[in-house]
């Protein structure tokens, strides 16, 4: 018998894995086939979706990629006779073979893979035996140790060590503790702990629970953005099913620890993914950070002792468990241990998740696994690390995956989302962006970030608008220094490295923006003008047609013309344009 | 907040059960909140002062926590609640250009809801659908890898859709 998994994560289902999974269940059972058909979650080749894997009754795998409901009938003759010519066109290429083949699977391990929706699928594939080794022959000092052994590093950013967060949680007197798990994945272009509690979520509770009895928890609670309704509908069904089977609740497997779990779902503040602020809204007030000291770990949720890591973080942990410490630190570098899942997205022509040991580098990420840009403009950087990352530019891109290294760049390693751009992406506009969202997002409990940052925006504005004046890099720069100073949250102190590293490593951009009012990109629209060069126009009067503000008139057969005070630089005519002769500038 | 709240008639017996429930769990006003806003469709402010009360939380506070996440509504939406994703890979693919297409189709910027009542637009941060950026979501459909004519294209059809449902009711 054969088996058939659809990938549906929310990339799959986007992408009309519904559809195909509803086409084949009919023709399955219509035609009465010798096949079991089952749901996965993301395998991370998000540019191929929607996928469907055919496993023979030997293991052996045959992918097909872009495969839409039409397909169904030939999927199912394939099911019927075994004969690939049907689903040949289907296959996945070698070369999109090799971006899995090229990855290390820790975190994402048993994604794409293991149905989501059934616990028993987990265990089967060896689920739940590190809870219990770890309640059954460990102690929590143990479990600590381990951890310590692996070099594991928070996964949603900082990269605190993660042991050491776990032994002062651990350490702080109390009867009562809490073990959260921050889902809050809030960084626009980071869908790493989306995909994970999609696709494994039983390994998240795995990875909890082994915390939960490492320092003490009684109680375990995920923090979920609002915005990812299949994560929380997963993740229930997992808490449900793990309930039943004796792994949550009262006296687990039967070795008498006992810890509850629950899922808070979030409202809708980038802010929350800061740890204080996210007790703050796991009590239900708004999420304004705390001052630290004192630490979650001596007063958090309900002022007890409480640890919060990220989903990242904790889906390792099992896999540290059963491998050992020392397993997990032979991978990476002397200072970044283990591997990094990246988000990477984008101008690439991959896009997609790709987890792989620490030391590699940027290059390797975007060239060799992600193929490059898919447009024919050149590489032009990478932003990594979200609002509160930098942009790197493409002479740094045999920098290595490191904690300490990409810091050394302005960057910082973040929570693995990597936004690649080409030549048609302006830097400026970046850093506009991005200071757009912190604007919006700053709580407004400390003036600098909440002025601050709206000030680099108007700026930044008035920059993209050809208002720029001579002195505003300098007074950028000195803002940028007055918010990293004066702010109480990570958001704050991090908010200026979009700006700072685009001044940092595209300074001319800036300065051709102010001087010649010029968007070397081609993107700031106040800055560009678009017009039909008479020599290449065939006078074929498309343009005229596609124009959604009638700018341009013209006879057919002669050269048309762009009325620039009608046009409202959309792009359409040169969109449509089959011969070339609408030109930007 | 008021002012675009004309309802203060709402059906407060709906929250009955969720109340009886929350009311006194500590912490859980973001969770009623929430269900409150899937009964009314978005939170009135008479609901908001009912809330309140019935939780013995000041009235400023709820506002305050209502207000602070960009979850909950003041008013009502349109029949297709179009979230437009501003999320980094969508800006890099060109989400800007189809807010302004939106702007130019339906009259509306984030925020607002066609006079009709049928189209309210909201830009949202990162939808998490990356690889298929730039993206929108209309109530449950995810739509991806999107162009102006193509977004036109989609608002073209659900306004058709909506007509011809009026025309058979």
């Amino acid at each position: 018998m054969k088996t058939v998994k659809v990938g549906q994560g929310s990339c799959g289902i986007s992408a009309g894995a519904s559809a195909v999974f509803s086409a084949l269940q009919k023709l399955i059972a219509e035609q009465n086939l010798d096949a079991s058909l089952s749901v996965t979650g993301c395998i991370g080749m998000c540019y191929l979706e929607p996928i469907v894997d055919i496993y023979d009754e030997d293991g052996s795998l045959l992918r097909l990629v872009h495969v839409s409901e039409g397909d169904a009938p030939n999927i199912a003759a394939y099911l019927q006779t075994g004969d690939k010519a049907s689903v040949e066109k289907l296959e996945v290429s070698e070369d999109d073979k090799q971006f899995l083949a090229k990855q290390t699977r820790i975190a994402l391990r048993g994604c794409g893979v293991i149905n989501p929706e059934e616990i028993d699928d987990y265990r089967a594939n060896g689920g739940y035996a590190s809870l219990k080794k770890v309640l059954e022959t460990m102690t929590p000092e143990q479990v600590i140790d381990e951890i310590k052994t692996a070099g594991l590093a928070g996964r949603g950013g900082a990269g605190f060590p993660t042991w050491f967060k776990w032994n002062a949680a651990r350490q702080s007197p109390g009867e009562e503790k809490y073990l959260i798990c921050n889902a809050d994945e809030g960084d626009p272009g980071a869908f790493m702990d989306r995909a994970v509690i999609e696709s494994n979520p039983h390994n998240l509770i795995e990875g909890m629970l082994i915390g939960a009895y490492a320092i003490g928890a009684k109680e375990c609670v995920v923090y979920v953005r609002a915005e990812y309704p299949l994560a929380i509908l997963r993740l229930e069904r997992a808490i449900k099913q793990a309930t039943e089977q004796g792994i949550i609740g009262e006296n687990i497997m039967g070795t008498g620890f006992s810890c509850s779990f629950r899922i808070k779902a979030g409202a809708g503040a980038f802010v929350c993914g800061e740890e204080t602020a996210l007790i703050e809204s796991l009590e239900g007030s708004r999420g304004m950070p705390r001052l630290k000291p004192p630490f979650p770990a001596q007063s958090g949720y309900w002022h007890k002792p409480s640890n919060i890591n990220n989903v990242e973080t904790f889906a390792n942990v099992a896999w540290i468990i059963e491998n050992g410490g020392e397993a997990f630190a032979a991978l990476g570098t002397p200072d970044s241990k283990g591997t990094k899942v990246f988000a990477i997205t984008g101008k690439v022509r991959r896009g997609g998740l790709v987890e792989i040991p620490m030391g590699k580098t940027l290059r390797d990420v975007i060239f060799d696994i992600g193929g490059g840009m898919r447009t024919d403009k050149a590489f032009k950087g990478v932003q990594l690390g979200g609002p509160s990352g930098g942009c790197i530019p493409e002479s740094l891109i045999d920098t290595e995956i490191d904690y300490k290294k990409l810091g050394a760049t302005g960057a910082i390693m973040g929570s693995g989302g990597m936004v690649t751009m080409d030549e048609s992406t302006c830097m400026v506009g970046m850093a506009r962006f991005f200071l757009d969202f912190t604007a919006k997002e700053s709580c407004g409990k400390c003036t600098h970030c909440r002025v601050g940052t709206k000030r680099l925006l108007e700026i930044l504005d008035r920059i993209c608008k050809g208002e720029g004046k001579p002195g505003d890099i300098e007074l950028l720069e000195d803002i940028c220094a007055e918010i990293k100073a004066g702010a109480l949250c990570g958001l704050g102190q991090t908010a200026p490295n979009p700006v700072l590293t685009t001044i940092r490593y595209f300074r001319d951009e800036y300065e051709a923006h102010i001087n010649e009012k010029r968007c070397p990109a081609g993107e700031c629209i106040d800055l560009i003008q678009y017009s039909i060069n008479a020599d290449k126009c065939k006078g074929c009067s498309l343009c005229s047609k596609k124009c959604p503000v009638q700018a341009i008139s013209g006879e057919i057969k002669k050269p048309f013309v762009i009325d620039p005070a009608k046009c409202i630089k959309c792009g359409n005519c040169m969109d449509v344009c089959r011969f070339g002769a609408v030109e930007k500038r | 907040m008021s002012e675009t709240c004309s309802c203060c008639n709402s059906d407060l017996t709906l929250l009955d059960e969720t109340l009886a429930h929350y009311a006194a769990v500590p912490g859980s006003l973001i969770t009623v909140l929430q269900k409150a806003q899937g009964i009314y469709g978005y939170l009135p402010a008479d609901v908001l002062r009912h809330i309140a009360e019935q939780m013995n939380i000041p009235v400023a506070k709820v506002f305050g926590v209502a207000t602070f996440y960009t979850q909950f509504r003041f008013a009502p939406v349109g029949k297709y609640l179009i979230m437009l994703c501003q999320g980094t890979a969508c800006h890099v693919n060109g989400s800007l250009l189809l807010e302004k297409t939106i702007f130019e189709t339906l009259g509306i910027k984030d925020g607002e809801t066609t006079a009709d009542g049928l189209f309210t637009l909201k830009n949202v941060a990162c939808l998490g659908c990356c690889s298929l950026s730039p993206v929108m979501m209309i109530n449950d459909e995810t739509y991806g890898s999107l162009t102006p004519q193509k977004v036109r294209d989609i608002l073209a059809r659900l306004t058709e859709e909506a007509k011809k449902e009026e025309m058979s009711e």
